[in-house]
């Protein structure tokens, strides 16, 4: 495989064909933030977070392939201040209260906030009511703190293979639904493998029995299991 | 089928036609104001009258001047009624031997239609859109013949490229280009897609093209698949619009059983099917890679690209996708050469393009006009200026994605580049003309609303952008804003249009950020202290 010679914040450093900009400049030690990639699931460039700067021109990280020459900033002050604005706009669209929440202290969204630096919301807080789905006899869903990432998604039918969450509804009202939109505990494609748990970076999607600060996710699983079936081939 | 026996369809055609035709419309703007009992009374009128060999009445696809509608044209003669009501009928038909007739007489050669130049429009209003012989008749099908016979697939796209067309589904993207990148794409199979599904308000050009003429659609399809290769088309066609699905639908059989469609057409190795789609209605389906999901089954939302449709489209296969204007182009420029089609309108844009000319203006309806023509030409001479005799204030091209364009700025020559100049886009082509009684602030919240709703959700910056963007209109409108407030507004206009995934959310700020340009006086109005 070819490689290729691109600048990351000035820095040469050589990347492997085919491989995305979020690769490449996490092999070369510069961290880009991110919400909806998850390593070991295909990248849907949803969140926007990885948006970076080629040539002048903002491209989100995960989905752009790396070429010859490329010259990528990953931390400008206009890349800094859209990724405040875009989580400043997630904590205003639903009710995320770390306070109360499972995964605080765990949670992709809080460490999100703390590394911008944004301690505070600018926007009209949305406050929506939304369900929280405890049918399940193990699991529990609350939409409340969905971020809407789809990497639940992605994990129940690319690793499990299952297919029971997809996307219901449109712009805020968007929601994760399991199969045709029922109470997750009458689904009858979920095996309760529980991988859109590990997957799931928020509190939206817990263990029952959870309490505050209790839930840890663990979403390098998802990419350890896609990796060890990738070596018995 | 070889082209003798095309011959001999329109010979036939026209033998059988009748010396005196009367058409009436029956497109659905019409249809919706009783244009089919209009013509039932028509048909009842001419038998009445013993005419029955001399008068025929064909129900024709639109005539454009929607807003004078229902219409009724009778050739020869160049008569035009406006405004007809089905009690007309029979004095219309006395009329042809100089009886008296009580329907609004109209102007063929006023402005409106004068200034116009028919490409995409040359059948509408002349052809009964329900038979394929009446577009064999008018020399349908005859640049699909050449091209299969008398061109290979990169000579056509040769001609597509010279003729200087581009897309007129919104972005302006050079046809030919596309097309020679989907003809080079490796795929054991490739498709052709016609993107009917226009969902900006206040537009209806592809609907009247598809109802008024879909065999020019899918002509133009057809030599589009022999050019680079497909043998599978889909056309997607909003579920909105019934008599289009219904009139392609008769148009696909029709020409499947004279071997237009289907294999081997015109006896050579080429095969070719179309097939509808239909749409929900959500504007953001109009985005190529959500319109390919939904075609494959699946939720309707934007993919990021590349990789481009033409690489990896349909289930994953290279495909063309063209929206149903730049395909009802085709078979005009392999017809009468690129030269000539070059020729026609400016130096980046050639060709012509249909507009849906609409709000505080005299006379609405469907324009076709060279590219470059002025916004002034377009809103004085064939709008006629405003209606009720106030003064245009501005017009909104391009719908929910474009931007304002005030009065001051209307000497702008139309074309791709001139509007993207002052703020704007030419989009599909929906101009709406505001005057003084519209406020600004209003419209921009209007269009904000529009894109908020059909956001798809599957990035931040539009789904909850676009939300708080149309929060802060609210607050303003309301008069509720402080000075803060505005700069916030800028602040998330700038971070929709840089950051979301698609058009959609890129282009939503648009309405925002031209109003906020050509009228701060309006935002300041409401706005203590601004
Ligand atoms: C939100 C959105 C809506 C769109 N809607 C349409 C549409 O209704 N019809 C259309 O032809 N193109 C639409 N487009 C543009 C298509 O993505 C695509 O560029 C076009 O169909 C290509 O055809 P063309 O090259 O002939 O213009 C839309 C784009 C966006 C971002
Ligand atoms: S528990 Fe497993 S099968 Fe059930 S929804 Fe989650 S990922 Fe899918
Ligand atoms: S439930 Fe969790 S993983 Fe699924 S979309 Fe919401 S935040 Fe993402
Ligand atoms: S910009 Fe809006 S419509 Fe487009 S993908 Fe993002 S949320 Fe969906
Ligand atoms: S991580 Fe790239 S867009 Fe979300």
């Amino acid at each position: 495989m070819a490689a290729k010679t691109l600048k990351i914040n000035g820095t040469m450093v050589s990347a492997r064909e085919g491989e995305s900009i979020l690769e490449a400049a996490r092999d070369a030690g510069v961290a880009i933030p991110t919400l909806c990639h998850l390593d070991g699931l295909s990248d849907v460039g949803a969140c926007r977070l990885c948006l970076v700067e080629v040539g002048g021109r903002l491209r989100p990280a995960c989905t752009t392939a790396v070429a010859e020459g490329m010259e990528i900033q990953t931390n400008t002050d206009r890349l800094h201040a859209y990724r405040r604005q875009i989580v400043e706009l997630l904590f205003a669209e639903r009710g995320h209260v770390c306070a109360v929440c499972v995964a605080s202290g765990h949670c992709e969204l809080q460490d999100l906030a703390v590394s911008l630096g944004m301690d505070h919301v600018r926007y009209e807080y949305l406050a929506p009511t939304c369900a929280v789905d405890i049918s399940h006899e193990r699991f529990g869903i609350d939409h409340n703190r969905c971020v809407l990432c789809v990497r639940c998604v992605r994990a129940c039918d690319e690793v499990e293979g299952v297919h029971t969450w997809d996307v219901s509804g449109r712009g805020t009202s968007a929601r994760v639904i399991s199969d045709m939109n029922q109470p997750w505990g009458e689904s009858e494609s979920c095996t309760s493998c529980g991988k859109c748990l590990l997957a799931c970076p928020t509190g939206a999607l817990f263990s029952r029995g959870a309490t505050v600060a209790e839930m840890e996710h663990d979403p390098g699983r998802i990419a350890l299991i896609v990796e060890s079936r990738k070596v018995r081939g | 089928m070889d082209l003798q026996e095309l011959q001999q369809i329109a010979r036939r055609e026209r033998e059988r036609s009748r010396r005196i035709r009367i058409h009436c419309c029956t497109s659905s703007g019409c249809q919706a104001s009783d244009a089919l009992e209009i013509k039932r009374r028509l048909d009842e009128a001419v038998s009445e009258a013993g005419l029955d060999s001399e008068v025929e009445v064909v129900g024709v696809g639109c005539l454009g001047f929607c807003g004078q509608g229902p219409m009724v044209t009778v050739e020869p003669g160049d008569v035009l009624y406006e405004h007809v009501r089905p009690d007309h009928a029979a004095g219309i038909v006395a009329a042809i031997n100089g009886g008296t007739c009580e329907a609004e007489r109209g102007d063929l050669h006023h402005p409106f239609f004068a200034r116009q130049y028919p490409i995409v429009r040359k059948n509408g209003g002349k052809i009964d859109p329900e038979r394929i012989e009446e577009y064999i008749a008018a020399g349908g099908y005859r640049s699909l013949y050449r091209a299969i016979n008398e061109l290979t697939p990169a000579e056509v796209i040769d001609e597509i490229t010279r003729s200087g067309l581009r897309g007129r589904g919104g972005a302006g993207y050079p046809t030919g280009l596309k097309w020679s990148t989907v003809a080079k794409s490796r795929g054991d199979r490739k498709y052709i897609v016609c993107n009917g599904d226009e969902g900006d308000p206040g537009a209806f050009m592809d609907r009247s093209v598809l109802e008024s003429d879909p065999h020019l659609v899918l002509e133009g399809m057809s030599i589009a698949a022999y050019a680079v290769g497909a043998d599978q088309g889909y056309i997607y066609v909003r579920g909105e619009y019934p008599l289009a699905i219904q009139r392609l639908q008769k148009a696909i059989n029709q020409a499947k059983k004279l071997g237009l469609l289907g294999s081997q057409i015109f006896d050579s190795a080429f095969d070719f099917r179309v097939d509808i789609r239909v749409g929900a209605g959500a504007f953001v389906c109009g985005e190529e890679t959500a319109l390919i999901a939904s075609i494959e089954g699946r939720r309707g939302q934007p993919r990021p690209r590349p990789p481009y449709p033409a690489e990896s489209g349909l289930w994953g296969k290279p495909t063309l996708i063209n929206n149903v204007e730049t395909f009802a182009n085709i078979s005009s420029i392999v017809e009468r050469g690129s030269a000539w089609y070059a020729n026609i309108g400016t130096e980046t844009s050639k060709g012509t393009k249909v507009f849906a000319l609409t709000g505080k203006i005299r006379n609405t309806g469907l324009i076709e006009v060279p590219m470059g023509m002025t916004l002034r030409e377009i809103v004085e001479e064939l709008g006629g200026g405003a209606a009720d005799g106030g003064e245009v204030k501005a017009v909104q091209t391009g719908g929910p994605s474009g931007g304002c364009i005030p009065a001051s700025l209307f000497d702008t020559p139309v074309d791709y580049e001139s509007l993207a100049k002052v703020g704007s886009i030419m989009g599909s082509g929906g101009m709406v003309v505001m005057d003084e009684s519209t406020n600004m602030v209003e419209l921009a919240k209007f269009y904000m609303e529009f894109c908020m709703d059909e956001s798809c959700g599957k990035c931040i910056p539009c789904r909850v952008g676009t939300v708080q963007i149309h929060r802060l209109l609210g607050k303003i409108t309301a008069g509720q804003a402080t000075p803060a407030d505005i700069e916030q507004l800028r602040e998330l206009c700038q971070l929709v249009r840089d950051t979301s995934l698609c058009g959609l959310g890129q282009s939503a700020p648009n309405p925002v950020i031209s109003t906020l340009r050509y009228f701060p006086e309006e935002y300041a109005a409401l706005v203590p202290n601004e």
